[in-house]
């Protein structure tokens, strides 16, 4: 029917919009071993690398330490002809509790994984944001920048970090030669050191996840609520800071479970009085050689963590289930 | 037959009169019908070179429900975000109850609307959706809730207060959304192709729910869409928009039955468009020599144009009478042959080819369950109309 002679209808458009009709087909799978495999394979990887030495690690936790090699006793000794021992030794845990140095560094490990991730959550939320509300070319390149430091080697960035923080450092110059100071300030082997050091390394951790769910956010929602008279302030209180609960999580989540293990920036840029816990685990098994005292150690931070993982995972399964 | 005609012509006189009355009193239902409420003063928005909304001025009454009828890239939607406060007019202003809203912010506008994907907030329930905007007022709790409750009542959405958002249907989402923008008592209401997202059958009862309740609560509506259907049952005015510009402004009547333009004639509805040159043009009726339709049309009423100027005759299908009986006469005839017939059920859609090549679109109610003398394909058939029936129009 051409355009020229008659008018297009409208009156009777047979369900418009609405006669879109899905067909979905059920999905069929070929083979059978393919989709255990599929599935198999990362199971698999968590019984090679996680279950297997987690088992392990464990047992040794409940051995006694000896001058040997390896240096432990073995849990399961034999009594006799049919006896089995199991000799559970319970003092490595014991012991962590009763020297002060052990629950010190949990603690101070606590603190500064989660003074940090404070820090990168109040420095990553507003660069997600601008990112997320830029203009396609230019969130690409933020993006870009943000990624850009992990293709050079996380040691040599810390490293860098001395040399901007000591004493005779670039800071310290800086400030003397502006008259800002007279004298250096201590900036090396302090707390302010390892935050700078833990919030600039694990700072795209908070803004990647963070951006990739305000990316998502509708704009129509900001309106609706500015529409209804909230001020752009409140907007950003009730409407923006919840839906972006899960990103906000997952970033939390991201810096702060390595952060309460870090060992690299402590080492390097923080104090000597006072150790974080991955530093007292590595100087146990290395420095100690003591297995059985250092799997404990590993072990109880294991279960600081877990107890975040397993809050976190409750978190994701209800907030997908809110939205289906 | 012009006697024939002449007979005819009292009543579809009377008939376009009834109309105009049946017009005067869906105004007429709502009070202060003529008091002017939104006035909109040489509006231009400009987004770089493209000029989305082209120096629109316009005025809509209290408690009206004012349309906005246009095609996608009309710049309706643009006019309605500028009425919100979410674009920044280019040029020219926005008045609501004698307030220029120039420079004010959107949460400080007396208007709401109501959004196309309707924008519930996800992770609030109903009752919260609906709340969020009286506790920006600072409203006490106990208003706040016995509002929220009387708003959900009359949406009847009272039983899923507590619901979230992914719980509902579209329909009743939809329903959170209108409850959502009324129960902040605006001045004025925007909505943006409220009845779009919902299926045909749940789209007519909700347009006349949607009346009821603007009756109800006597807000005024200002509503923009693209179905013309949906404008013509909800609209007590409606504005036509081409290109950022308003074409016509006029009750659903005007708009159908008497266009000013080709644009507004073949936008609304359909229409049979043959273009003429006007070889006579008196006070009381003209005549127009149209090539196209082979024959003379003879139109009862005068128009002021130049003689021998182009102009256009628009007859809409419904007012054209197809038969198999020969209609003597040179005037308003046509003969032709029946090339497609579409059978709605209630009514059959017709297209004959006239001798010039045009085909020519008529509708014809089905009267009657049988039919077997039904007008069948490649039939030599009448075509003929009243000389009231043809809208002449010079652009």
């Amino acid at each position: 029917m051409g355009r020229d002679g008659v008018a297009h209808v409208a009156p009777f458009e047979p369900g418009g919009a609405d006669a879109v009709d899905s067909k979905a087909s059920p999905v069929t799978f070929r083979n059978p071993f393919g989709r255990q495999l599929v599935i198999g394979t990362p199971y698999l990887w968590l019984l090679l690398f996680f279950a297997i030495p987690f088992v392990i690690v464990l047992k040794i936790s409940f051995s006694e330490s000896r001058i040997a090699m390896p240096p432990y006793a073995p849990l399961f000794e034999w009594v006799g002809q049919q006896m089995l021992a199991i000799k559970l030794n319970l003092a490595n845990y014991a012991f962590l509790f009763t020297d002060d140095l052990y629950v010190s560094s949990y603690l101070y490990s606590l603190q500064v994984a989660a003074i940090s991730t404070l820090l990168c959550l109040l420095i990553g939320y507003p660069v997600a944001y601008a990112i997320a509300r830029s203009t396609p070319t230019w969130r690409n390149v933020f993006l870009m920048m943000i990624i850009l430091p992990f293709w050079t080697s996380f040691l040599l960035r810390v490293y860098a970090w001395i040399g901007l923080l000591k004493s005779n450092g670039v800071i310290n110059n800086l400030l003397i030669w502006a008259g800002i100071i007279d004298e250096p300030i201590t900036m090396m082997q302090t707390d302010f050191a390892v935050y700078i050091g833990i919030v600039y390394s694990y700072l795209p951790f908070m803004i990647l996840p963070l951006y990739a769910n305000l990316e998502k956010h509708e704009v129509t929602l900001l309106e609706a609520a500015a529409d209804l008279g909230a001020h752009p302030f409140t907007t950003f209180r009730r409407i923006t800071v919840p839906l972006s609960m899960p990103g906000i999580i997952a970033g939390s989540l991201l810096v702060f479970i390595p952060a309460v293990g870090e060992y690299i920036i402590p080492s390097l840029l923080g104090r000597t009085d006072q150790l974080m816990i991955g530093r007292v685990l590595s100087d146990e098994f290395f420095a100690n050689r003591d297995w059985p005292v250092a799997s404990a150690v590993a072990i109880l931070m294991l279960f600081l963590l877990v107890v975040p993982i397993m809050l976190f995972q409750r978190y994701q399964h209800r907030a997908i289930e809110a939205r289906t | 037959m012009p006697a024939e005609l002449a007979s005819r012509e009292a009543l579809t006189q009377g008939a376009s009169r009834e109309n105009a009355a049946a017009d005067a009193g869906k105004a007429g239902r709502h009070a202060n019908a003529a008091r002017e409420y939104v006035r909109i003063e040489n509006l231009t928005k400009k987004f770089g070179d493209f000029v989305a909304v082209n120096n629109v001025s316009l005025k809509v009454h209290k408690g009206e429900i004012f349309c906005l009828l246009g095609g996608s890239g009309s710049g309706k939607t643009t006019l309605l975000r500028m009425l919100a406060g979410f674009e920044t007019p280019s040029a020219g202003r926005i008045c609501i109850d004698g307030q220029d809203m120039t420079g004010i912010p959107p949460y400080e506008r007396p208007v709401n609307m109501m959004f196309q994907s309707y924008a519930l907030f996800p992770h609030m329930t109903v009752e919260g959706n609906v709340a969020f905007g009286l506790e920006q007022e600072g409203l006490p709790k106990q208003e706040v809730a016995k509002r929220v409750a009387d708003i959900l009542d009359i949406v009847k959405m009272r039983q899923y207060a507590k619901r979230k958002p992914h719980q509902l249907s579209g329909g009743q989402r939809q329903r959170v959304a209108l409850a959502r923008s009324l129960v902040k008592r605006p001045k004025v209401m925007l909505l943006d192709e409220p009845l779009a997202a919902l299926d045909k059958k749940l789209r007519e009862q909700t347009q006349f729910e949607l009346i009821n309740i603007q009756e109800q609560l006597g807000v005024t509506f200002i509503v923009v869409t693209h179905d013309q259907e949906e404008a013509m049952t909800l609209a007590s005015r409606i504005g036509v928009m081409n290109h950022g510009e308003i074409v016509q402004v006029g009750t659903p009547t005007d708009i159908y039955e008497y266009p000013v333009t080709r644009f507004v004639a073949d936008f609304i509805g359909s229409v049979n468009m043959f273009e003429g040159r006007l070889v006579e043009d008196e006070p009381d009726h003209v005549r127009i020599e149209s090539p196209e339709l082979g024959t003379i049309i003879f139109v009862d009423h005068g128009i002021s144009s130049a003689p021998g100027a182009t102009v256009w005759a628009a007859i809409r299908p419904e007012k054209i009478i197809i038969g198999r009986e020969p209609v003597l006469g040179d005037e308003n005839v046509v003969k032709g042959v029946v090339k497609e017939i579409a059978y709605m059920g209630d009514a059959s859609i017709y297209l004959v080819r006239i001798p010039s090549g045009k085909l020519v679109r008529v509708t014809r109610p089905n009267v009657f369950r049988h039919a077997e003398d039904r007008i069948s394909w490649d039939e030599t058939v009448w075509l003929t109309w009243h000389p009231s029936s043809p809208v002449v129009l010079t652009q």
